[in-house]
């Protein structure tokens, strides 16, 4: 069923009702050409771009409850690719290219706003790094812009620029930076991959992963072994538990990182503002809540909850760039689990074990590469090696060195 | 705000503490005997368990010394103790 | 019209104390004890909101903080205008200015209720099957349009002018909620003389109570047993009583937070008082005593103003004295509702019916209602309603037929909801109970539920549980405590309605009131194949609206389970998260706005150098001089001149902000040995070396300065921001890896300021000063420390340079540095120097080709790459990152290494940060320009580079990729000025 206007008038005039499943609910099958674990973005993206770009429609993605209730349903929704290493600097731009083909490529408005990023700019030192990095990206064919503070008043007047620690010097502008639904984009993903061919299974959770002679066998479930010489694990915050299901274990520390909504108010940010010297970043959604989060709580975590001293750090910033919002207040707050890598940038590779492949270390940055990252994994899957693409973001580069540090933090992944 | 039990000095509130990351990784005794693999083992590679975890932390802006605990990743419970690195 | 709908006597408003209010502009009396949303009522106010998506006609719903519909602005002047307030929890205040939202023109008439007309078309998730086409029109044209109907209420547009102050405590029992459950467990926990914190959202305690009219306890009213608990409570030493004071959530090991509403409440607040205050509580034992929530009934047409909750309706009678309309029809699905029937025909409403839902209505409250003459009919349905913006009448169907009752008041008893937030925020997993609804089942260790909130409903009840439960929760934190019980009388029981899904009917039956979704859109939602609560929820975003679903979650979960024929616990519950109602932003952050946000440190000489007009720039947190422009200079004629003094005469720099650490004990030369790249075991006492630190991945970390004062004693400076770092890691390598070594570490940053004199007759300058050192060439040559008296002052004396001219730092106390800075100023002065900033050490450091950590480095970059590889002691064994610089990637061909550039055009100069290309249309980088200034000594911009393998490439020409253009350049030395150093050890 193909989504238009066209579609919901005719529907208006029947009441609604003629509406069917965006996705089928799938008994799983014995054996599949490939399985995907995990039923986030980054998974869905991955079974729909192994059909569209690799004919491969025999496939199946697992999730162990409801499909994007991990870090899918729960980030601050921004895209952008401002993006400074060369490792890094295509990977995301070609992100930003699908996003922007999205809503037309899988028939369903994931809401991708163009409304620009605004990296905000808070001394000299940091007025340089912002020049490398849009340097970086011009070269690149990326737009980036470099504002001076009144350049960024009159995008955001309302902030307070004369901050005695963190006046606001500048800024990096990146207009066709912006935000996504997330939950459309996990919806929209699915609903394509399905309309493929593509069987979502939820509430399938994998418990074992089996191996033969260095080779994957398929997975152990809770509905059942499943057959597959291809599996993917595209599972933030659990991959290091599902990768020593096949006995690897991971540069990836699991850590909490809480976001925020305020209430519903009128317009008032229209664009994304990220305020690095203090570790914040917000948006305001379409409803009108101001979407916002902060740094990680520090330590390992499962918890999906995290402490007050890092929603005081958070709110504290917030009161630093928007004096105006001592009694606007927050509504609502969550966790998600970020699979931190050592180096702070992402892991899309094959594993040792033959067959097996492994997606993850996205820290908190994973929602903006999600139509890549599946692009990227499903080549990675279908042809068994990386594309130029992904190559640098491989396993053994925390054995060679070729480490992708874009924070320059070092391996300590709580400063990522 | 975890309630973090410091060997030297009882429970603290967490803002007290820095982070140090899984206990028990050793600094090897002789790096250079050590192949890549084995020397990117040490240094990235953590077993980052969903559970009891043993961990470091570092009494920062109390007696400021390192130590060893047991915390649950999933329930934050602290399970023991232990003085030294 | 002055309270035309107030009650002749009774309540607890105090009618001696009328108050004057305002809302929308029209000018309205109330009472104290008023909340604005009772106040209103009393004038015969309903209409009092819009809803979000269909700007439907809204009024008031609840009486607490579960109310989605009754959201106002209230206005205390600039920068203090709140948006999105319950109305129902606004204390009236005198001169109160209350607003309605998201209407326009007005709140009769708002042209936005346009979109319910176009409602067939706006199914619940109507935005995701279009604005697809034409792909352009989504950025230009929907997107925009939706955005600008974003939205509720208006935020402030000043600063919030008002303070918020946060305080930590430790008790041994919390109770949050003082309802007739958490009173009995707060005094059987306080009799016990237990530490006891109790908390209540509302501005009074009492809960339930408040609105009890007939119950007594002990042998005495309510009214009575509830002022002697609290005369017993207040009286109690060690328990802390806050009302108007939410318990928003529940984090690891019982620390809950509450946030206390300090002022709004009064007309004139001392302005003393912190607006709101957040208590961070750290409890032994928490009781959570958060009651019920009372739902609404799904039927068409249920979302009009005068359609109420029944229990709201008796609140407001009995407690603010108010009669909500004139004719009134009860909805009935269990015997509470009869109590606000019983009520209103007490306090003269006429009871038009109730319309019981169950098929019989046998209990002894529908019976006294029956008994006062209201008519009682069972077996009823609510078929529809009428009315624009008031509710004019309601149709009931029977099963012989409908009828149609004229009423402007229709209250619903849809049963009640425990309220779980806290519970399922402490990780209880709770359990479907087929009569009440979700309950608690896990245990939670030291979090006891109490009452209404654990499906314990009746007075008699609820008070037993609590004090059994506050006994028992004093005697695990080590008290010894016994619960008191008391008779109930009057307290007639009520049989509790089970939540029942509504069948489906024709019209729109609101489920959540300020999203306006419909039963429909849920049963939408399902047949789309969003079958999990958690799907149902984000599809059509019911239970996300600011009142998180109170009142709604359980009759969607209702729809959804019947809708998806499964049992109600295999929907699942949508997780509860803190925090429980909405909390200010303000609160959380506290007194840290502002200079307080992050404090700014300064130095010794921060006060002299702002008198001379210095420009400051941030280093880290410090404020650190940038230059000290003279009259008519701007910055750069002004580090010209600075820059130029250094090299021709002497200039004098205060490197205060320096980390310093402080090394002592018998291995402390082992341990610098083991931690830097360079041999430092056999530097001799009285010498210095600079040193370099990497990280155990084998990258740069920081670089400084190691004196070696005697043979356990060194002072070792750090990077501006990296002072913390350094030590952190220090201590962590002193501790953990290598306990043996005796070496000790302190931070000695703010301890000594650094005074550094630079420049050719620098040695000139100090001379006089320095006290017992020979300070010539041969004695003191370049790279030595000494212990020593400067101006009379305990002094240590470097003689190191970051500038290639002769150099001295003079390290003094803290205390006496501007002192001591004052004097070297003079003989500085006095020799035709100057005082320079940051930028000209800048300049001149760059000259020299000297690297800043974190300016020609960013985390990937090797001490090799700086070219600085002579450091690392040849015949070191190990030492931190040793081991890494011999992986493949860091020993590859093509790494980028430090070079100078020199640019063809003279004039120019590149920004940092510039890419580096090897041809001018190349688009992939070779490098980046990690430093650039303009420099008169050199006559051309200094410019550092990091290029891949560019220490191959000398004499090369590359190309900076400038804004303008490509601009070419010759890969030269970075050491320009001195390569020799004889100016250095001149």
């Amino acid at each position: 069923m193909t989504y238009s206007f066209l579609r919901l008038a005719a529907e208006a005039l029947r009441g609604q009702t003629g509406w069917t499943p965006a996705w089928r609910d799938p008994e799983p099958k014995a054996e599949y050409d490939a399985l995907v674990v995990g039923g986030g973005g980054h998974g869905l993206a991955t079974a729909y771009y192994l059909a569209r770009e690799h004919g491969i429609t025999n496939v199946a993605v697992l999730e162990k409850g409801w499909i994007g209730s991990g870090n899918a349903g729960r980030n601050t929704t921004i895209i952008r690719s401002n993006y400074l290493l060369p490792g890094n600097e295509a990977f995301y731009e070609h992100s930003m290219k699908l996003w922007e083909g999205l809503e037309q490529d899988l028939n369903y408005n994931a809401m991708v706003s163009q409304r620009g990023v605004l990296n905000l700019v808070n001394s000299d030192a940091a007025r340089d790094a912002a020049a490398r990095r849009g340097n970086a990206m011009r070269l690149h064919g990326v737009d980036a812009e470099l504002l001076d503070a009144d350049g960024v008043r009159a995008m955001v007047p309302y902030l307070d620029f004369d901050n005695a620690r963190f006046p606001i010097k500048g800024g990096l502008l990146q207009r066709r930076g912006g935000t996504a639904r997330h939950d459309a984009v996990v919806w929209g993903f699915a609903r394509a991959a399905d309309r493929r061919g593509v069987d979502i299974v939820q509430n399938c959770e994998v418990t074992g992963i089996r191996v033969s002679n260095g080779r994957v066998m398929g997975v152990e479930t809770t509905r059942g072994f499943i057959g597959a010489g291809k599996v993917g694990l595209a599972v933030a915050g659990n991959s290091s538990r599902l990768a020593g299901m096949a006995g690897m274990r991971l540069p990836i520390e699991s850590h909490v990182l809480q976001a925020f909504v305020s209430e519903a108010i009128k317009p008032l940010i229209d664009c994304v503002i990220t305020f690095g010297a203090g570790h914040f970043y917000i948006s305001q959604s379409d409803k009108g809540g101001l979407v916002f989060g902060g740094d990680i709580d520090g330590y390992n975590s499962y918890a999906q909850r995290g402490g007050l001293p890092l929603v005081e750090d958070v709110m504290e910033a917030f009161m630093a760039l928007l004096p105006l919002a001592g009694r606007l207040r927050v509504l609502r707050s969550w966790g998600g689990i970020m699979d931190m890598s050592m180096d702070g940038s992402p892991i899309i590779d094959r594993s040792p074990i033959e067959g097996l492949y492994l997606n993850t270390g996205w820290c908190y940055g994973g929602f903006k590469a999600t139509p890549a990252s599946g692009w990227c994994f499903a080549w990675t899957m279908a042809k068994d090696e990386a594309h130029p693409l992904n190559a640098a973001m491989r396993l053994d580069r925390f054995a060679s060195g070729a480490l992708i540090d874009e924070k320059g933090a070092g391996p300590y992944p709580n400063k990522h | 705000m975890l309630l973090i039990p410091c060997p030297f000095c009882g429970p603290r509130p967490e803002i007290e503490f820095v982070y140090g990351g899984e206990a028990h990784i050793a600094r090897p005794a002789d790096p250079s005997a050590l192949d890549d693999a084995a020397w990117a083992a040490f240094l990235h590679t953590r077993s980052n368990p969903r559970g009891r975890h043993a961990e470091r932390w570092r009494h920062l802006h109390g007696c400021a010394r390192f130590f060893n605990v047991v915390r649950d990743t999933v329930t934050d419970r602290f399970a023991e103790h232990e003085a030294g690195g | 019209m002055s309270q035309r709908f107030r009650t002749a006597a009774g309540g607890r408003i105090d009618r001696a104390r009328p108050l004057g209010f305002s809302f929308d502009g029209r000018g309205m009396e109330g009472f104290a004890g008023d909340t604005l949303a009772s106040a209103l009522l009393a004038n015969g106010v309903h209409l009092v909101g819009r809803s979000f998506k269909y700007h439907r006609p809204r009024g008031i719903l609840a009486a607490g903080s579960e109310e989605p519909n009754a959201l106002v602005e209230i206005d205390r002047g600039a920068g203090r205008r709140t948006p999105n307030l319950r109305a129902t929890q606004v204390e009236l205040h005198d001169g109160l200015v209350a607003r309605s939202q998201n209407r326009w023109p007005s709140l009769a008439f708002d042209a936005g209720a346009v979109s319910d007309r176009l409602a067939p078309l706006l199914p619940t998730g109507f935005y995701y099957k279009t604005f697809l086409w034409p792909p352009r029109a989504w950025a230009r044209l929907y997107e925009p349009l939706i955005r600008r109907a974003a939205g509720l209420g208006r935020a402030p547009d000043t600063a919030d002018p008002d303070r918020y102050v946060q305080c930590y405590a430790h008790c041994d029992v919390l109770v949050i909620g003082a309802g007739p459950a958490g009173l009995a467990a707060a005094r059987a926990a306080a009799g016990s003389g237990a530490r006891v914190i109790v908390c209540d959202e509302g501005a009074e305690f009492g809960g339930s109570l408040l609105a009890e009219e007939r119950a007594r306890i002990g042998g005495v009213p309510a009214a009575e047993w509830l002022r002697d608990t609290l005369a017993r409570l207040e009286a109690a030493p060690e328990t802390v009583l806050l009302a108007r004071t939410t318990a928003f959530g529940y984090y690891a090991q019982n620390m809950v937070g509450l946030i206390e509403r300090v002022t709004d409440h009064l007309a004139a607040p001392d302005p003393a008082l912190p607006r709101e205050r957040l208590w961070q509580v750290r409890a032994r034992e928490v009781i959570v005593a958060a009651g019920s929530i009372e739902r609404p009934l799904v039927f068409p047409g249920n979302d009009r103003p005068g359609i109420m909750l029944a229990g709201a309706v008796q609140s407001y009678v009995v407690r603010y004295g108010v009669r909500p309309g004139r004719r009134a029809v009860v909805a009935a699905e269990g015997d509470s509702a009869y109590r606000a029937a019983l009520a209103l025909h007490a306090a003269g409403v006429e009871v038009a019916m109730v319309a019981d839902l169950r098929d019989a209505a046998e209990g002894a409250l529908p019976q006294m209602a029956r008994d006062a003459g209201i008519p009682v009919r069972s077996g009823a349905t609510i078929v529809g309603t009428a009315g624009r913006l008031r509710v004019r009448s309601v149709t009931i169907g029977f099963s012989g037929g409908r009828e149609r009752v004229a009423a402007d008041l229709l209250c619903m008893g849809g049963g009640w909801t425990p309220s779980l937030h806290l519970y399922s925020q402490a990780r209880g997993r709770p359990r479907h109970d087929p009569t009440i609804g979700f309950v608690p089942r896990t245990p939670v260790p030291g979090l006891t539920c109490v009452g209404a909130c654990r499906g314990v409903f009746g007075l008699a009840e609820m008070l037993a549980d609590g004090a059994q439960a506050g006994a028992a929760a004093a005697m695990r934190a080590g008290f010894a405590a016994s619960g008191e019980s008391w008779a109930v009388e009057d307290a007639p029981s009520c049989e509790c309605a089970p939540p029942r899904a509504p069948g489906p009917g024709s019209g729109r039956a609101f489920v959540d009131f300020q999203n306006d979704v419909t039963a429909k859109d849920l049963r939408l939602a399902t047949r789309e194949g969003f079958r999990s609560i958690e799907h149902v929820k984000r599809y059509t975003t019911t239970g996300m609206a600011t009142d998180q679903g109170k009142t709604s979650n359980v009759n969607a979960l209702g729809i959804v389970a019947q809708a998806v024929a499964a049992p109600v616990e295999a929907v699942g519950l949508t997780t509860f998260r803190p925090p429980y109602t909405p909390v200010s932003f303000g609160a959380l952050a506290g007194v840290a706005r502002g200079a307080l946000f992050d404090p700014v440190r300064t130095t010794a000489i921060h006060g002299w150098a702002a008198a001379q007009g210095a420009l400051f720039e941030d280093v880290g947190a410090w404020k650190r001089a940038r230059c000290f422009p003279r009259a008519g200079e701007d910055m750069h004629v002004a580090v010209a001149r600075e820059c130029r003094t250094v090299r021709e005469t002497v200039g004098l720099f205060d490197a205060s902000t320096l980390g310093k650490i402080e090394v002592v004990g018998r291995d402390a030369a082992v341990f610098l040995e083991r931690m830097y790249v360079n041999a430092l075991a056999n530097l001799a006492p009285g010498r210095c070396r600079y040193a370099v630190l990497l990280g155990e991945s084998g990258f740069v970390r920081d670089d400084g300065i190691v004196g070696r004062l005697s043979a356990d004693r060194f002072h070792v400076t750090t990077g501006t921001g990296n002072a913390a770092l350094v030590l952190g890691l220090m201590e962590d390598y002193s501790q953990t890896e290598w306990p043996e070594l005796q070496v000790w570490l302190t931070s000695v940053t703010e301890q000594w300021a650094v005074i550094a004199v630079q420049g050719p007759r620098a040695r000139e300058a100090i001379a006089p000063l320095v006290e017992d050192v020979d300070l010539s060439r041969q004695a003191l040559p370049h790279m030595s420390v000494r212990s020593c008296q400067v101006c009379g002052v305990a002094a240590r004396l470097f003689a190191v340079s970051f500038t290639g001219e002769i150099g001295f730092e003079i390290n003094v106390g803290a205390d006496h540095g501007l002192a001591v800075w004052e004097q070297v100023w003079e003989r500085v002065q006095g020799l035709g120097g100057a005082v320079y900033g940051t930028e000209a050490m800048h300049v001149l450091r760059a000259e020299k080709g000297y690297v800043i950590v974190g300016q020609e480095t960013d985390g990937t970059v090797t001490i090799d790459d700086l070219g600085l590889g002579w450091a690392i002691g040849r015949k070191k064994q190990d030492f931190v990152g040793k081991r890494s610089l011999s992986r493949p990637d860091l020993a590859a061909a093509g790494r980028r290494q430090l070079v100078g550039l020199a640019l063809d055009d003279a004039s120019r100069l590149p920004e940092e940060g510039m890419q580096v290309t090897a041809a001018a249309q190349d688009r992939t980088a070779i490098g980046h320009v990690t430093s650039a200034y303009g420099s008169g000594t050199v006559g051309r911009a200094v410019v550092m580079a990091l290029v891949a393998d560019g220490r191959a490439r000398m004499g090369e020409i590359v190309f900076v990729q400038m804004t303008a253009g490509a601009m070419a350049a010759r890969v030269c030395d970075p050491v320009l000025v001195d390569p020799e150093g004889a100016r250095l050890h001149g």
